[in-house]
């Protein structure tokens, strides 16, 4: 089935950029404050999902060529290995720790091993959100 | 601290991970898994070693220490689970890598095999309330997607039920940990012993213990077995075994762990609840595997029963009640595999369930028969085979405490069980052969080597109970002394 | 405040089951989605509605709530997403198959 809205194609357009930047937003203020790797990748699935009803499926596919099962496993993958990794330090599961770096333009910046852990848990929340809306919707 | 206890978790998730990404190489997917699970296998039994010589061990996840972080906690009781259910997925994997097709292994089943032991692993070892919850939801959803994988009609009915039954359950879960969390304020099950043996355990902490008596035993199919028969008697051979062997086990190992550690102050109420919940079991399900002509139906039903006898042993919970339905926890898990895998095969020669359409298979097939006739008299309960120890020690615990009924129930229920499967003998494997020696499917060797290594398996543990003896012994004394386990987690600073 | 949550998880529950006892697969799946929202709203009352402020670093607040409920929530939550989620996809497969949402005409027939 063809689409062709242009009202909402053009709010869309403009709409998923502001999700999307949303969405990073909340997934890296989730460090102190309301947020996080799964508020922010529920809000990042929804600009794909909402990209998914504008244009057909064949368009969006094209313009982002991601299995989002595999997203979803890769995610799975990196939460899981972020954990283990303190394994090998002697540490127990899970263990974490943060450093104070000064980066060329954000200045002192602290940077956390657990924001590994929450991309890993972002990833398989949009993979797997995109991948119901799409299995339910796929075959008319 | 030991990170090794989380391996036997950590492995088939990163395992089953990259197979997502394997997803088109069938035969490497399958024998990554085979290998995986020897390698849990392994771990296990090192840990189990290690238990005996160094006590209880125990890992925080992220350093956060008892009750206020995630623990791990292995002991005996955990670990001679985790062992048994890894070297029966290894088996069960065996029988996998030849039977199913090429269409179910590009489906994601070895990822959703690994996923499940996962699953189940996880809930033998953790050592919180919640995290038990989660392990289970881990252990369902791939048992959800086991049990869909194909897509035939009747798997996808049975499905639907299995399916809202076990979220309804969960449901009753999730209550249950809120109002246990309102009434003492923790999740640690360590701590939970303490603090319930502190406040006594009165009437409102008894009612939150049946809620989750109530949960578990959906699990188990401890009298809210309805569910059972349906969903275990049409998936695909290995998962059936596997549910079999692993799914109604750990509701059992949750029942134990719970009403062992966590509410034993009022054995009155509780454990007489069990005893008559198990007594019933026994009944409805030996009138059961006497009911069906289809011999999937039956072996399912013998599940139930299994599932009543466990529990007698912890209705009762003398010293030697708890040890025998350990061995014979040990022992159903074997010997429940063996049998699917048995009747899977026998269906897949024959091409029916029904059992009158089957006839003198012992002549096409004598290995296969003999097999058979060994699982039989296991599960049965006949020496040397793995049965008969559990048993035995299960009724002496009956005559100690004087619960005759469930004596009779148990022992009649062994009639039972021997009863239904030699129906199946009789009817498909003796009699007069229908299939002449041209005609017969010939039967793949490689079908046969898992069964024949699970009989090996049944010989072996029977014969070698000796050998089993020191681990069981330590397991049902920390099940008996919550204090041990209470020490070990808390390390003798009781908050 | 507590007992106002509580009625309404009753009201959440009795709503729930209706659902859940309906032929209706599509019900049935709504009851569960229901179901779920009421003992998560129950977790979230029996952790103390109402003292402090939220559990973050800088509030400086004399009290705080207890962390522990919104985290096992939120777990809950993740997990009934995903069974939902894998109970509608089997629901649709299930009525493409057998061509039919009503739970009565899904009972089991002998002869298969």
């Amino acid at each position: 089935m063809k689409i062709n809205d242009v009202i909402l194609k053009t709010v869309s357009q403009a709409g998923v950029l502001i999700i999307l930047t949303f969405g990073v937003y909340l997934f890296l203020s989730g460090h102190n404050q309301p947020g996080g790797g799964f508020i922010g990748g529920l809000v990042l699935a929804t600009a794909f999902v909402l990209m998914f009803l504008t244009f057909d499926s064949e368009t969006v596919n094209k313009a982002i060529p991601f299995d989002f099962k595999k997203i979803s496993a890769l995610g799975v993958l990196l939460a899981f290995s972020s954990s283990a990794l303190p394994m090998f330090f002697g540490q127990p599961f899970m263990s974490q720790t943060f450093g104070y770096f000064d980066l060329p333009i954000f200045g002192k910046t602290e940077l956390a091993t657990v924001t590994l852990f929450e991309s890993g848990v972002a990833l398989t929340v949009i993979g797997v959100v995109v991948n119901i809306i799409t299995s339910i919707s796929e075959d008319e | 601290m030991n990170n090794i206890i989380l391996l036997p978790v950590l492995i088939p998730v990163m395992v089953g991970i990259l197979l997502i990404f394997l997803r088109s190489y069938g035969r490497t997917q399958a024998w990554f898994s085979i290998f995986t699970m020897a390698a849990t296998a392994g771990i296990s039994y090192y840990l189990l070693e290690k238990v005996q010589s160094d006590g209880i061990q125990r890992l925080d996840f992220g350093g956060w220490a008892p009750p206020f972080g995630i623990s791990f906690v292995a002991d005996s009781f955990s670990l001679l689970l985790v062992l048994t259910a890894s070297i029966v997925t290894f088996v069960c994997l065996m029988y996998a890598l030849f039977s199913t097709n090429k269409l179910l292994q590009t489906m994601y089943y070895y990822p959703s095999v690994l996923f499940l032991i996962a699953g189940v692993n996880g809930s033998f070892l953790t050592g919180d309330l919640f995290n038990l919850f989660v392990c289970f939801e881990v252990m369902l959803l791939s048992s959800y997607v086991l049990l869909t994988l194909g897509g035939a009609k009747r798997q996808l009915r049975e499905a639907i039920k299995y399916v809202v039954i076990n979220i309804v359950s969960s449901w009753f879960f999730l209550v249950a940990l809120a109002y246990l969390y309102g009434a003492v304020g923790t999740l640690n099950m360590a701590h939970l012993s303490v603090r319930v043996a502190e406040a006594g355990q009165g009437p409102l902490l008894t009612t939150i213990s049946i809620v989750f008596m109530i949960v578990f035993s959906l699990k188990a199919g401890l009298l809210l077995y309805f569910w059972l028969p349906g969903s275990y008697s049409t998936p695909p051979v290995v998962t059936s075994a596997l549910f079999g062997a692993l799914l109604t086990k750990v509701g059992i190992y949750a029942l134990f762990r719970v009403f062992s550690l966590i509410f034993n102050q009022q054995p009155e109420i509780t454990h007489a609840i069990i005893g008559v919940m198990a007594g019933l079991t026994l009944i409805g399900g030996s009138i059961g595997a006497i009911a069906y002509n289809d011999i999937r139906k039956i072996a399912a039903y013998n599940v139930v029963i299994a599932v009543g006898f466990i529990l007698v042993g912890l209705a009762i919970s003398t010293p030697n009640a708890i040890e025998g339905a350990i061995y014979y926890l040990i022992h159903d898990m074997v010997v429940k595999a063996l049998l699917f895998l048995l009747v899977g095969t026998v269906i897949a020669l024959t091409g029916t369930a029904q059992l009158h359409q089957m006839s003198g298979l012992m002549k096409n097939y004598p290995l296969l028969g003999w097999s058979f006739f060994i699982t039989m008299l296991s599960l049965a309960g006949v020496p040397p085979l793995s049965g008969f120890i559990g048993k035995v020690l299960v009724s002496e615990g009956a005559i100690e405490s004087g619960a005759y009924i469930l004596l009779a129930l148990s022992l009649l229920s062994s009639l039972f069980v021997l009863y239904s499967l030699l129906r199946i003998f009789k009817n498909s494997f003796w009699g007069e052969t229908i299939v002449g020696k041209e005609d017969q499917v010939p039967l793949n060797s490689r079908f046969l080597v898992p069964c024949l290594v699970l009989v090996l398996l049944t010989f072996g543990i029977g014969l070698g109970t000796e050998g089993l003896s020191a681990y069981v012994t330590d397991a049902a004394e920390t099940l008996l002394n919550p204090d041990i386990y209470v020490d070990a987690v808390l390390e003798g600073a009781r908050p | 405040m507590e007992t106002i949550i509580i009625f309404l998880v009753g009201i959440l529950t009795a709503v729930a089951i209706y659902l859940l006892l309906s032929k209706s697969l599509i019900r049935v799946i709504l009851g569960t989605a229901i179901l779920s929202h009421a003992v998560h709203l129950l977790i979230l009352a029996m952790g103390g509605l109402k003292e402090g402020t939220v559990p973050l670093l800088g509030e400086e607040a004399e009290s705080y709530v207890d962390a522990l409920p919104q985290a096992l929530i939120l777990t809950a939550i993740v997990i009934s997403f995903a069974v939902t989620a894998f109970i509608l996809v089997l629901a649709y497969r299930a009525y493409q198959e057998l061509g039919t949402d009503d739970l009565d005409e899904m009972r089991g027939v002998n002869d298969e």
